[in-house]
Parts: structure tokens; sequence; C-alpha cells
């Protein structure tokens, strides 16, 4: 573990193959005595590689936590994660941040862009923070795939959420990432706006065969998921293949207390 | 809604303090001011009052009194058998006759060179011991006892500790004649004022005295006191009636009156000139308070929204940001007013460190201090709150519902270009008219020049949030690389830095490797601070590394004690420019035009000043060096220590002895009424002068010199044309003393104007002798056949020496001591300016922590995608480092644009107009320092933001 730590945080990714992110027994207790909330209180999975994994659950259920902690912005009061081999603990500050930048990305329900950079620059961000450079012929498919090749010298001020919420899409996934984290991508369009969000991140998945996880409190979204991870009060409660909205929506009255 | 304000700002501690720092130094430096001059004005009316406290009349010689630039010609002496007379008249109770001489008593240190007094008085007294005449003695015995007799000496307190001299001991003391010995038998000081400043004096025996400064059977002045019952003016007349009309008779009073107003003349001076600096300050301050005003406003449209539609009217939105404004203010001031004389303490330190030390008591604090400063500081605050305030008011109520609602626009945002240019134009305009217009007083010129260049920085301040986006791109790669390169110049310091915090705060580390990165810390700040020393830095410059182990010690107290955390782990510290981070920096910088112009403009202030100081500088530098190469052919100058003021004629003639020299030639100086102007009359040897001094002639020709006689005069070309003379007319000289002289223009001759050596007039030495009692010196020149040599040098300072306030220099070397000199004032320029660019930095700061925090979120989403730490504060750094540099593109050429129009306006004196590139570069330099500087807290507050937390901000 030690070994991991100071190690450059990419080091041991090559080295485990199908599960690209995994949590082990992982809590998370908020606040300290009596006024303490646990907010996990042990949940145990692993995300697939190449797969869309939903997870849902109502609010208070402690979803937005997991996901924190499962892309390193948070970390667990107890037990441990490991992203692509590499088991975040101890590791630094700056060591977070750069496996952060290589192995997760991030789509944000409020998009979060940089208000003064082109959309193409916003796109890019990621990997000019890295100091990397651009595959051209990636991008430009990528772009193309968004539908954004004419719009990319527009700032987020002249582009529609929907607009926006595709190129923070395209930022997540500019850097071929391991993992890409989204919480409530459609929590802040209008129903059509949302479904072709919804459409542009199952491609992403078959296309490309990029790993997406999904946190969401809405059943059309966990719809189109390969697996769907309900949780409720700090635990996983159910776990199920594809489900049409229907399905989802009945699961999620079983957990929700009356 | 008052208590809306008032809770609002005490929710805002930190901003509220850093918006009222920005007025703090502004009000400090105006009642520090108040403070050091009532004490130096305290200070010197002692004295007088002291002075003649006891003394009802003052007898002094009749004469003339001749003042001019600041100096007043010495009267002659009065015959001593006069003050047999005084005593015989009936309505005097006792007097006594004082020996006094202002220049010429020079005690020498035990190096036995003479103390210097920096242009300050060296007094010379006699004073007559006799206890009946204690009265009129101004003076107190610290211990000792007065001198009797032709070798004892009193001498002065200041001295006295400073050179530690003790009772008993020899000291030496120059006078008109050669250096004398004498015993310490006394010390003494003016009661009630603590320091004399620079100034010194020494007391001896009545005879002494008149011996020592040329007064034999002569006193300077007889002071008089009444009987009882008889008046002052009573006492006049009487004296008036039974002395003879070549003496004058004044109330002591009346003397005390005139001293004091000579000499407050000088106060005021120093006031006005440290207010200057203050309201400098203020005006900086100004602009940072409304900056941070406008952006809270914003930051707060949605506060005033939700308050409008709970029903507050806009008077009451107004009100709310005007107290927030007062109270800021008030806060300000209060604290300012006490800095103050904190300050007063500092700028005193500052002048006599730079060789102006002034007399002082007590601090005096006037009422009039406190009135003044609070004052002006809550004024200002509110003015430069008052159009935020304003702004806010506009904000409607539907704001309060509206996802990211801005702060409308002013209503006249749009003629803000036209107002620009108009305020632009007009003030370039008064400030030609202040310059060029003829018959202007100093006071309306002076206060023409001071609005026309406040109008100028406002309307460039104005005009600047169009050039934000150019200038921001243009000075992007600048900015990055000499950041570069100071962090290569500083890699030890960060070096050192991080290996100490290593060892402090990595708990989980080997005690072993925490102790062996504290030693190689400690071994590069040693290595740094005896580099510091080799190179001549001097044993304080050289505890300067010292720093570095200081703040480790520091941060783990506050650590310790406080809830303060040292960040760690740190990044091992790198030198790469930074990339990606400093394009995202540059956009930062420009994405509110407005407040990063606002932001720079008032570095831009302090910047253009010192730009402005360090042209002018260097223009006169120049035309003084050809001033002085274009009039001087001699080898060597003979001038006083301070070099302006004038020395005893005796070691002229000295220097005239010395072996082995080709020629010596005094120039004697002193004031004089030509033609009825108040002037300085210079006296040359005819047969000698032209081959020290190269004379540019109009009409005539070295030949006119041997014909000047004894009612010959040469004049230069600016008296002669304002005098309407011509070669061939008369006019009339009048000496201190009285005597009138009839001159015959024999020759007129143009000098450089900056820096002319001789008189408007000058005439032969031995008629100048004739017309004055105590001939002094302005310079002696000496030439040596060949080349001049460092022995020859020595020859002749040898020949001098018995004179201390003699000194000898070549040409070069006389040039380079008036550099030095010049350069002690400018450094103090410098010092006095830096406050107003501190003003700004407060401005910096307080900006980008308000961006900070008002950029949370995107700080949070740009730490999520993969930005660090470091990352996050070097782009802080780079938007920061780009204002300092808009600042610096500003200012250096409006400081240069105004000091062109100043040499212009000077040209008659033939100011040289020369841009200094390198300390261009410099002030750059400094200003991208000033940008680090100023980022280091929001950088720091950047990096630190939990990404998490970040993210959910609202």
């Amino acid at each position: 573990m030690h070994d991991i730590a100071t190690s450059p945080a990419g080091a041991a990714i090559d080295a485990v193959p199908t599960d690209v992110v995994t949590a082990h027994e992982i809590t998370r207790v908020y606040g300290e005595g009596d006024t303490s909330v646990r907010a996990l209180r042990g949940v145990t999975l692993d995300v697939e590689r190449g797969k869309l994994t939903a997870v849902m659950g109502p609010s208070g259920s402690g979803k937005s936590t997991l996901m924190h902690i499962l892309a390193a912005l948070d970390r667990p009061t107890s037990g441990f994660v490991t992203v692509a081999g590499a088991r975040l603990g101890q590791l630094s500050d700056t060591d977070v941040t750069k496996l952060r930048r290589k192995h997760i990305g991030f789509v944000f329900q409020f998009f979060n862009l940089l208000p003064m950079l082109t959309a193409e620059e916003n796109i890019l961000l990621p990997l000019s923070l890295a100091g990397l450079d651009v595959d051209g012929g990636w991008f430009e498919d990528l772009l193309r795939r968004v539908g954004l090749e004419d719009r990319r010298t527009h700032r987020p001020a002249e582009l529609s959420g929907g607009q926006q919420q595709r190129v923070a899409i395209a930022r997540a996934l500019v850097t071929r990432p391991t993992v890409v984290f989204a919480d409530e991508p459609t929590g802040n369009l209008d129903l059509r706006t949302g479904g072709e969000i919804l459409e542009l991140l199952r491609s992403s998945v078959q296309d490309y065969g990029q790993t997406l996880v999904v946190v969401t409190h809405d059943a059309r979204v966990a719809a189109i998921a390969d697996r769907i991870l309900f949780l409720a009060d700090g635990l996983i409660v159910k776990d199920l293949g594809r489900s049409t909205p229907h399905e989802v929506m009945e699961a999620m009255e079983a957990i929700t207390p009356q | 809604m008052r208590k809306v304000a008032l809770r609002g700002l005490a929710g805002r501690k930190l901003r509220a303090l850093l918006t009222a720092l920005a007025i703090v130094l502004g009000v400090a430096m105006v009642s520090g001011t108040f403070v050091l001059t009532d004490t130096i004005d305290r200070a010197f009316n002692t004295i007088f009052e002291r002075s003649y406290a006891g003394t009802d009349a003052v007898v002094r010689a009749g004469g003339s009194d001749i003042a001019y630039q600041g100096l007043t010609a010495e009267l002659p002496g009065i015959p001593a058998e006069l003050l047999e007379q005084v005593r015989a008249v009936p309505s005097v109770e006792v007097a006594t006759g004082l020996v006094m001489d202002e220049t010429s008593a020079k005690i020498l240190d035990r190096k036995g060179k003479a103390v210097d007094t920096q242009g300050a008085p060296a007094f010379g007294f006699g004073v007559d011991p006799s206890p009946e005449l204690s009265r009129f003695n101004p003076l107190n015995l610290v211990e000792g006892r007065w001198p009797t007799g032709g070798t004892e000496v009193v001498i002065d307190a200041g001295t006295a500790d400073e050179q530690r001299f003790a009772l008993g001991e020899r000291v030496k003391v120059a006078s008109l004649g050669p250096v004398r010995e004498f015993e310490v038998v006394g010390i003494a000081q003016y009661s009630g004022v603590s320091s004399l400043g620079t100034a010194t004096f020494a007391v001896f025996d009545v005879r002494t005295a008149q011996e020592l400064f040329g007064r034999e059977d002569e006193f300077d002045a007889i002071s008089v006191a009444a009987k009882q019952g008889v008046d002052d003016e009573a006492l006049v007349a009487d004296l008036e009636e039974a002395l003879p009309p070549t003496v004058a008779v004044q109330t002591g009073d009346e003397r005390a009156d005139e001293e004091r107003g000579e000499v407050a003349e000088f106060t005021t001076f120093i006031r006005y000139f440290l207010l200057a600096f203050g309201g400098i300050a203020l005006f900086v301050g100004a602009f940072v308070i409304f900056n941070t005003l406008s952006i809270t406003v914003a930051q707060r449209t949605r506060e005033f929204a939700t308050l409008r539609t709970i029903g507050a009217s806009r008077r009451q939105v107004l009100g709310s940001v005007v107290l927030e404004a007062l109270v800021i203010g008030v806060l300000a001031s209060v604290t300012g007013l006490l800095l103050g004389v904190a300050l007063a303490y500092f700028l005193n330190w500052l002048f006599r460190v730079l060789g102006l030390d002034l007399p002082t008591t007590a601090m005096v604090f006037a009422p009039r201090t406190a009135v003044v400063a609070l004052l002006v500081g809550v004024v200002v605050t509110l003015v430069a709150g008052l159009f935020p305030a304003v702004r806010a008011t506009r904000v409607p109520a539907i704001a309060a519902v509206r996802e990211g609602a801005t702060l409308p626009g002013s209503r006249f945002a749009r003629f803000t270009p036209y107002v620009a240019v108009a305020l632009i134009a007009g003030a370039v305009s008064l400030l030609a008219f202040a310059m060029f217009a003829d018959d202007l007083d100093t006071e309306p010129r002076l206060l023409s020049i001071a609005g026309g260049t406040l109008g100028l920085f406002l309307g460039v301040g104005l005009l600047s949030p169009k050039v934000v986006r150019p200038v921001a791109g243009l000075t992007h790669e600048p900015a990055r690389w000499v950041v570069v390169v100071l962090q290569v110049v500083a890699y030890p310091v960060t070096l050192a830095f991080w290996l100490l915090r290593y060892a402090a705060f990595y708990a989980d580390r080997p005690a072993g490797r925490r102790a062996g990165a504290a030693a190689w810390a400690l071994a590069i700040v040693g290595a740094f601070s005896l580099l510091v020393a080799l190179l001549g830095g001097g044993p304080v410059l050289a505890l300067v590394p010292l720093v570095v182990p200081l703040t480790v010690i520091g941060m783990a107290v506050a650590a310790r004690v406080s809830s303060f955390t040292p960040e760690w782990p740190l990044d091992f510290p790198d030198v790469r420019p930074a990339g990606a981070t400093a394009r995202v920096g540059r956009e930062n910088a420009r994405r509110a035009p407005g407040r990063t112009a606002a932001t720079a403009a008032a570095l831009m202030i302090g910047l253009a000043l010192v730009t402005f100081v360090a042209t002018l500088a260097d223009g006169m530098k120049a035309s003084n060096r050809d001033a002085i190469e274009s009039q001087v052919r001699a080898d060597y100058v003979v001038t006083s220590q301070d070099g302006y003021a004038p020395f005893v004629a005796a070691a002229g003639e000295a220097a005239a002895r010395a072996p082995g020299i080709e020629l010596s030639t005094d120039v004697r100086s002193d004031l004089a009424t030509l033609a009825g102007s108040d002037r300085y009359l210079t006296g040359i040897e005819p047969g000698r002068i032209a081959q020290a001094y190269r004379f540019q002639w109009l009409d005539g020709s070295d030949a006119v010199l041997s014909r000047l006689g004894a009612d010959g005069a040469i004049l230069d070309k600016d008296f002669a044309e304002d005098k309407e003379l011509a070669v061939g007319d008369r006019f009339t000289a009048v000496v201190p003393s009285g005597q009138e002289r009839q001159l015959v223009v024999r020759g007129i001759y143009e000098p450089p104007p900056f820096y002319p050596l001789l008189g408007n007039a000058s005439i032969a030495k031995e008629t100048f002798d004739e017309l004055y009692d105590r001939p002094r010196n302005q310079f002696t020149f000496v030439n040596v056949p060949g080349e001049p040599t460092e022995a020859a040098k020595q020859r002749l300072a040898e020949a001098v020496a018995a004179f201390p306030d003699a000194k000898v220099q070549t040409r070069e070397e006389w040039i380079a001591f008036q550099d030095a000199d010049f350069n002690q004032f400018l450094t103090m320029l410098y010092v006095l300016l830096a406050l107003s660019v501190i003003v700004s930095l407060f401005g910096m700061v307080n900006t980008l922590v308000l961006s900070v925090f008002e950029r949370t979120r995107e700080l949070g989403m740009m730490r999520a995608v993969g930005m660090t730490r470091r990352q996050a504060r070097r782009m802080i750094r780079h938007e920061s480092v780009i204002t300092a540099l808009i600042g610096a593109a500003l200012g250096l050429p409006l400081g240069i644009f105004l000091a062109m129009l100043v040499t212009r306006a000077l040209s008659q004196f033939d100011v040289q107009f020369r841009v200094p590139l390198p300390l261009l570069l410099v002030f750059t330099v400094i200003a991208v320092l000033a940008g680090i500087a100023a980022a280091v807290l929001p950088a720091r507050r950047a990096a630190r933001l939990r990404v998490l937390e970040a993210l959910h901000y609202e």
C-alpha cells in the first residue's frame, strides 16, 4: 500500500483488466459525536469496464457521497477505493489530481464551463492542464460526435443548455479517461434536450467502449444503463441489469420509505 | 436596513479590513505629517521663545536685510563700546553683548573631521556667564560649568552624546581661523528641546568668541532687559534715542517673531511636501475603495434584489451601501490617525537617515491633526463609495429570481470614453497652462499641476478598461518569462523554504530525513548570508536570509496556538513556466476589464510618479554634469563639506600655499541687493579666474577681467536682460552692512542656466573684501602642472587640513558627489512614493480575493478535471502579474509624458530629457514583484479550496 501511494499515480494501471473502479466496505461519516451522520454504511462494489452503470436512490440515500468517493473527490471514513488498480488512500493532493486528470472524467449537472474560454478551449482544458498534446483526428471525431463542429469558437454564454452540456461531455471524454462520472447530467435540461444528452452518453459507451457511471434519481436516465445500483440509507439494496423506466420506478418505490 | 448593512460588513471582515487598509495609509501619512511638522514647529518656537524670553529689546546693526532663495544675509557686527552706552540708558536694568555665528563653529569628531551638520547651523556663541545676565541665556547646562578664558568650551548635548565627548576632554573646533583645541568644561542644551537635529553649538567666553568669529571689539547683538515698570516699546524708544542711527532696535518679541517666520517658511514647505504624498496615497486609496465596493456590489446583486422584493426602497439600498462606506471610512481614519503618530517617528527617522535631521521636542498631537485626518479619510471613502452605491440602487427586484443575474450597466456607461477623452484633454491643457503661463503665482501654479495630474490619472483610469484586452495579450508572454527568471533567481530561497517545511510539518517521515532536510536548508540559508556579506551587503542585509527559517518557525508556532494549518505536503519547487494555467489566468484578467483596469490604474499612479521622478532626475543629472563640465577648467575644486555652504576664506589662502600647484583662485560669494533685487554677488580674482572658469562671452572677452578695477562688474545674461543693463551702464550694489557701491558693467557672459557657478554679478575680490565683514569662499579652484595626480590632491588636502570644513575634489569627484547628494533626495522621494504603491498592492490583493471568492465553483471544476494546487496558485499569480504589468504599461509612458512636459516647462533652465531605460526595467520588475506579492494570499486561498465544497458552492 505504501508503495503504491508513493509511486506515480499511473504506474499500476495496466495490471488490472476488468474492474476499473472498486470500492471495499466504504463508510463515510460526516461530523462527530451526537450530530454525526452516516452517509455510507459499508458499500462494496466494482464498476465494469466498458459498461454504463447507474447509481440510483432517493435524496439522502448517499448516492452523491458514493460518487464523490469513487471519483476521488472525497475520502471514505473507512474502507478503500481503487481506481484503475491504484489504491486511493494516502495519495497526496497532487497525486490524486494527476490520477483524476488521467483516469477520471466529470459531467456536472450545471455544466461548469469556463465562461471566458471558447467551446474548443473548454473541451481541451484537461489536456492543456496536463500539458498533453491533442490527438487531432480523435478530437475532430469527438466534436462531430457531440455535434459541435460549427460551435467550436463560441463561448458558453452563446450556447444553449444542451450545447453546453455537450461541451462538458466532450471535455470529459477528450482525455479518454478510464471512467467518466456524470452527476444528474440532465437535471438542468428540458425533457427533449435531456433525451438527446442521454443518447449521446449511451453512444459514447457503445462506440468508444467508455466506462460511465451516472448518478441520478431520474428513472429515465437509469433506463439507459447496463446495470443499476440502488442505494438507500447508505447501503446498496438492489443490483439490477438493464431495465425499463417502469421497472426502475417500481424498484425505487420498493426501497423508498413510505 | 442599517442592521443589514452592518451585519453584512461584520460577515465580511477580511474584505472590510483589506478595503480599510487602502485608506489607512493615506490618513496615516496626513496625520503623521501634521504630528511631525507640529513637533518641529514647537521645537523651533521653543528655541526662539527661550532665546528671547528674558530679553525685552535687541540691538543689532542697522544694515540692510537681504534675502534670496531662502537664505538671509548676515548683518555686520556693532561696536563693543555701544554696550556701555546701552547700560547708561536709565530705563535699562541689565544688558549684555552677544557674539553669535551661525555657520563657522565646526566641532571636529575624533577622526579630525568636522561633524557634518548637513546644512543645519553650526552655532558659535560667546556668552557672559555672570549670574545677573543668566536671564539672557537660553541654554541650560546639563553638566559642568560655563567657559572662561581662551581654552574652554561648552558643547551641545547632542554632539557630546553622538561623539562621546566627556567633561575634561580636549576637543578641536574650527572657526574663521585654523582649528584650535579646547577643553570641554560643560555640556548644554536649549531648555525644552530634546534634539537640535543635526545642528550643533559651541559656547565660548565672550572674548574668545570675538576672536574666533572676527568680532574683535564687536558684538553681533546686545540683549537688553528693562527696569521694572518700563514696557518694551518705551525701552526701544529710549534706546533708539540714545544710540547712533547705524543700529536697529527691536523688542525681544519682534525679534523672536522674525526668526520664527524665517523658519516657519521652511516647516511649511516640509508640511506641504509631505502632505502631497499623503494626498497621492489617498487618491490611490480612493481608486481601491471604489473598485472594491463596485465588485462587492456586483457580487451582492441578488442580495439587493431580494431586499427590493421585500420592500426596500432605492434610497434604503443607497443608504445601506453608503453606511458601509462610512463605517469603513471611520474605522480606517481612526486607525490611520493613530498609525500616523508611529509614522511620524518613521518619517523623522527617514529624514535623519537621509541627512535632514530636524530639531524635535516631545511629539505634538494637535486637535487639528485629528480633525483633518478623520475628515479627509471619511470624505475620501464616502466619495469613492458613492458611485458603487448608486449602481446598487439600479438592481431591479426581478434579479432576485433570475439565475446568474448581473448588475445592470450604468446609464452613463456609453459616455465614459468621451468623458475620459475630455478629461484627459482638459487635464493636459491645465498642465500646460500651469507650466507655461508666465505670470502665475506659485500657489495657483502648483494647484493647477496637482489638479491636472489628478485629472490625467482619472481620465486614463476611465479609458483603461479599453486597453485591458490587448495589453493583457501583449504582457502575457513577458509575464511568464519574467516570473521564470525571478523563480530561478529566488530558487535557493524557495528550496530552503520547502526543505524547512518538510522538516517541520512532514510528521510521518523518519526523524533522520527531516533533520537532514533542515540541515540542508540551513546550509543554503547560511551560504546565502555569506554570499550577501561577501558581496558587501553589510551585516544587516546578510541577516535577511534568516527570514526563511523565522517564517517557518512562525508558521509552526501559529499552527500550535491558532487554527492555522500549514499547507503540507507541497510539491517540490520547480521553475517551469506556467502553460495552460497562464492562459486561463490571462483570460481571467480579461473577463472583467473594468475591474482589472481599476486595479491596474491604482498601481499605475504610483509607477507613473516614480517614472516621472526618475526621468526628470536623470535629465537634471545630465544637465548638472554638462553645466559643470562647460564651466570648470580647473583640475581641483575646494568646497565646504556639504558642497553648498560657503567656507572660511582662510582655507582658500591655505590652498594657495600648497606646494606644487600652478594656480589657485578664490570665488567669494554672498548676498547683495543688485540694481534693486536681492541676488548673489561673487568676488573673483581678475588675473586668474579665466584659467579656472570658462566664460561664454556675449559682450566682452577674458581681457575685460583685467580691467575690472574697483568698480567693474561682469553680469550674466539673464540678469543683464532682466535689468536692461549693457556694457558701460552703471548700477548700485547694496551689501548687508548697508554700504552702497556704484558698479560699471564691463562684460556680459552666458553661463549654463541649470547651474551657474558664479553669482548674477561678479566683482574683483579686493572690492568684495572691502564690502563684506567676514568674506567667505564658495569655491577655490586649483590647477596643477600637467595631469592631476593622487599625490597632488594629497598635498592639497594636507594644505587645507587645518580647515576641516574644506574639501578637495577633482572636477569629476565633485560631479559624482553632487550626484550622490541628489540621489539621497531621490531615495526619499522613492520611499514616499512607495507608500502609494503599497496602497495599490492592497487593492490588488482585494480584487484577487474577491475574484477567487466569486469563481469558487469554477476553481472546483478545474481542480476536478485535473488542475493541481500549484497550477491553481500559478493561475492566480499570472492574473495578478498581468494586472501589475498593465499598471506598468500605463504608468511608465504616463510618467515619461509628465517628465517631458515638465522638461519643456523648465527649458529655460536647460533641463535635458532622457529616458532612463535601465530604471524603467527595474520599475517593471518591481511591478511584477508587486503582482507576485499581491497574489500570495489569494492564490493560497484558491489552492486550498476543497474541490467538493467548491463544486457545490452557490
